[in-house]
């Protein structure tokens, strides 16, 4: 075979990239302690642990709770904000568009931080409340970004249509848009989950006594003891990702065959 | 009822600075085929979008069947659209994309399929009511466009350059059919397009539109014999203008000096130097043996373009810069002309049209 450094370059890549999670899973099924090798044996032992920890069980729970409503928070929210922008003309919209888009490049120390700040002058708790408030800021940008893509694919005329033919407007988004756009709703909802799920820095301020799932990961790493336990979490949450990606994907090429829309690949 | 379907009475619209509408006023008939044709950006989609409500106006009044139109959203408008990119719901069928303006008629499912039917039979698609619309072609989104427009029976049908998009040949059989169903339903159409042979086809009157202005409205005849001015006599077919000078009768550069009498001045009577303007078809070449009805003069031919069934040739003119066109429709036992041949121009001043300037 002809010697291709590019290709090479590319299987460094992959490997740097994924030969470090593809870890996780050999050592959450390992029947030993120490995560190092050689490997000892196969077990189910950790994820089994996993099943008798309450509060690993609390701490899923309220990720479950923020990311649910994280996803639908700022994808309603992206809804409106990609549909204004790309809809209509009004004064500093790109000022006003910058801004929102903002939290995709701030320090998520600093995000975290001000929070914290406004929480304690506004004299309320941090809570699980206060965490999905947190994340909402944090997935806007990124729900705006994949709905703008959908919006911004569609025929204007589309709409006018509708209304043409008798429809309101709200009919017409209803009827029309929403449809059209439904494939980029989904694809918005699992990306906002899997960040929100993922999310460790600004639940870590703001959890108070709340813990989500990788703000109580982070507190088992103080026991080494518990570090298999890690990483059979961190199996699980990783192989949900996956599933969640590819989901979401077939949902969007779904969208796009039924609207009779090119593939053009890529998900967001 | 009395009166015109429609009537614009000093209608503008202002884009922030920009003028676009400049005091359209204009009467358009109930079953009329009515057409706006202009350049690009001369305000024919504004104009169009503004009767059927998508657009509001800065002045002036839009009036529909004797009501004021002002306020009124399109979805309350006896009007319906047909897109420039057909706008077809690419989610529906082409059953439902014909039946969604139904939607709020109170019909029975029955008559509802009934009239999607009758709607795609007219339009000659009755065996794709089940296809998927983004599986269509260009020709067949255009005919669900239309049928999705007309099964609502609206008074006005306003369609924007719905023949753009096809090719030729498809364009000329779709310019018939739309003819056709117009004069079969008897609705009026407003049909935006910037092809001037579209325009004359079709329609029973036209308005021509420069920079937001109505530079003239007439029906295609008119606009093509007698233009208002130099400009649409321009953008309407071809015409050949040669330089003249008025006063005690026309002396035109190439042709020689004609009487006032008999030259039609649309702008009024001309002094001094003014623009005589001639069609190719009102010139003519003469054959051995042929004489002129009217005045002949001699030329040499400079270029000739042959059709098959219609010949042009520019020929040259002693005193004039540019040659002139003219056309022959070709015939058995006439030869085409070559180039460089001298020959004998028949022409009429009764054809001239005498712009001033
Ligand atoms: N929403 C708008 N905002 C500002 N200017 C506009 C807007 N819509 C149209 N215009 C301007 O108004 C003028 C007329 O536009 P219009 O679309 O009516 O032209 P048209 O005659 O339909 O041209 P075409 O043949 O290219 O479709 C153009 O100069 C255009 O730039
Ligand atoms: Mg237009």
């Amino acid at each position: 075979m002809r010697f291709r450094p590019l290709g090479v370059f590319a299987v460094f890549y992959l490997a740097f990239l994924y030969a470090p999670i593809l870890l996780l899973p050999i050592f959450a099924f390992n029947d030993g302690t120490v995560i190092a090798f050689p490997l000892r044996g196969f077990t189910f032992g950790w994820f089994a642990q996993l099943g008798e920890i309450p509060a690993l069980h609390s701490a899923t729970l309220n990720s479950l709770i923020i990311a649910s409503s994280t996803a639908v928070l700022s994808t309603c929210l992206g809804l409106f904000a990609a549909r204004a922008a790309t809809r209509y003309r009004f004064p500093l919209k790109g000022g006003i568009m910058g801004f929102i888009m903002l939290p995709l490049v701030l320090p998520e120390v600093i995000v975290a931080i001000s929070l914290l700040v406004v929480l304690m002058q506004l004299g309320l708790n941090t809570s699980v409340f206060t965490i999905i408030l947190g994340h909402t800021l944090l997935c806007m940008p990124f729900a705006i970004a994949i709905l703008q893509g959908s919006f911004s694919g569609l025929d204007q005329s589309l709409e006018e249509a509708a209304m043409d033919l008798g429809e309101t407007r709200s009919g017409a988004f209803r009827l029309v848009i929403l449809p059209l756009v439904v494939p980029g709703i989904i694809a918005s909802l699992l990306i906002c989950f899997i960040i929100s799920l993922d999310e460790f820095i600004i639940a870590f301020f703001l959890s108070g006594n709340e813990p989500t799932l990788p703000v109580y990961l982070w507190g088992l790493m103080r026991f080494p003891a518990q570090l298999p336990v890690v990483m059979a979490l961190g199996t699980v949450l990783v192989g949900l990702s996956i599933v969640l990606l590819l989901v979401a994907n077939w949902f969007r090429k779904r969208g796009l065959r039924k609207a009779g829309q090119e593939d053009t690949g890529g998900f967001l | 009822m009395s009166g015109p379907l429609i009537s614009l009475r000093d209608v503008n619209k202002y884009y922030g600075e920009y003028h676009a509408l400049r005091g359209i006023t204009a009467e358009i008939g109930a079953g009329e085929f009515f057409s706006l044709l202009g350049p690009s950006g001369c305000g024919k989609t504004t104009l169009l979008r503004a009767i059927a409500g998508f657009e509001d106006i800065s002045g002036g009044t839009i009036t529909l069947s004797g009501k004021d139109m002002k306020g009124v959203p399109p979805n309350k408008r006896p009007t319906n659209m047909v897109f420039q990119s057909y706008a077809i719901f690419p989610h529906l069928s082409v059953e439902q994309n014909v039946g969604f303006g139904l939607r709020k008629s109170g019909m029975s499912p029955s008559e509802k399929t009934k009239a999607i039917g009758a709607a795609l039979e007219m339009v000659g698609l009755g065996q794709y009511g089940k296809r998927a619309a983004h599986a269509l072609s260009g020709g067949q989104r255009q005919r669900v466009a239309l049928a999705r427009a007309l099964i609502l029976k609206p008074k006005v049908l306003l369609l924007d350059e719905p023949l753009s998009a096809l090719d030729r040949k498809m364009r000329e059989d779709m310019q018939v059919e739309l003819m056709k169903l117009q004069r079969e339903v008897g609705i009026t159409f407003i049909l935006v397009t910037h092809d001037q042979e579209e325009a004359l086809v079709m329609s029973d009157r036209i308005a021509v539109m420069f920079e937001g202005e109505i530079a003239q409205l007439a029906d295609p005849e008119v606009l093509y014999r007698k233009p208002a001015t130099k400009r649409v006599a321009d953008f309407i077919g071809v015409m050949n203008f040669l330089p003249a000078r008025a006063g005690d009768g026309l002396e035109v550069a190439g042709l020689g000096r004609v009487d006032m009498e008999g030259v039609y001045c649309p702008q009024g009577d001309v002094s001094g130097a003014c623009s005589v303007g001639l069609r190719p078809e009102t010139l003519s070449l003469l054959y051995d043996g042929e004489t002129a009805r009217a005045r002949e003069t001699e030329g040499v031919i400079d270029e000739v373009v042959y059709y098959g069934d219609m010949t042009y040739y520019d020929v040259r003119l002693e005193g004039l810069e540019e040659p002139v066109r003219l056309s022959m429709r070709n015939m058995v036992g006439r030869d085409v002309m070559t180039v460089g041949q001298t020959a004998r121009v028949a022409w009429d001043p009764r054809a001239m049209v005498v712009f001033p300037g």
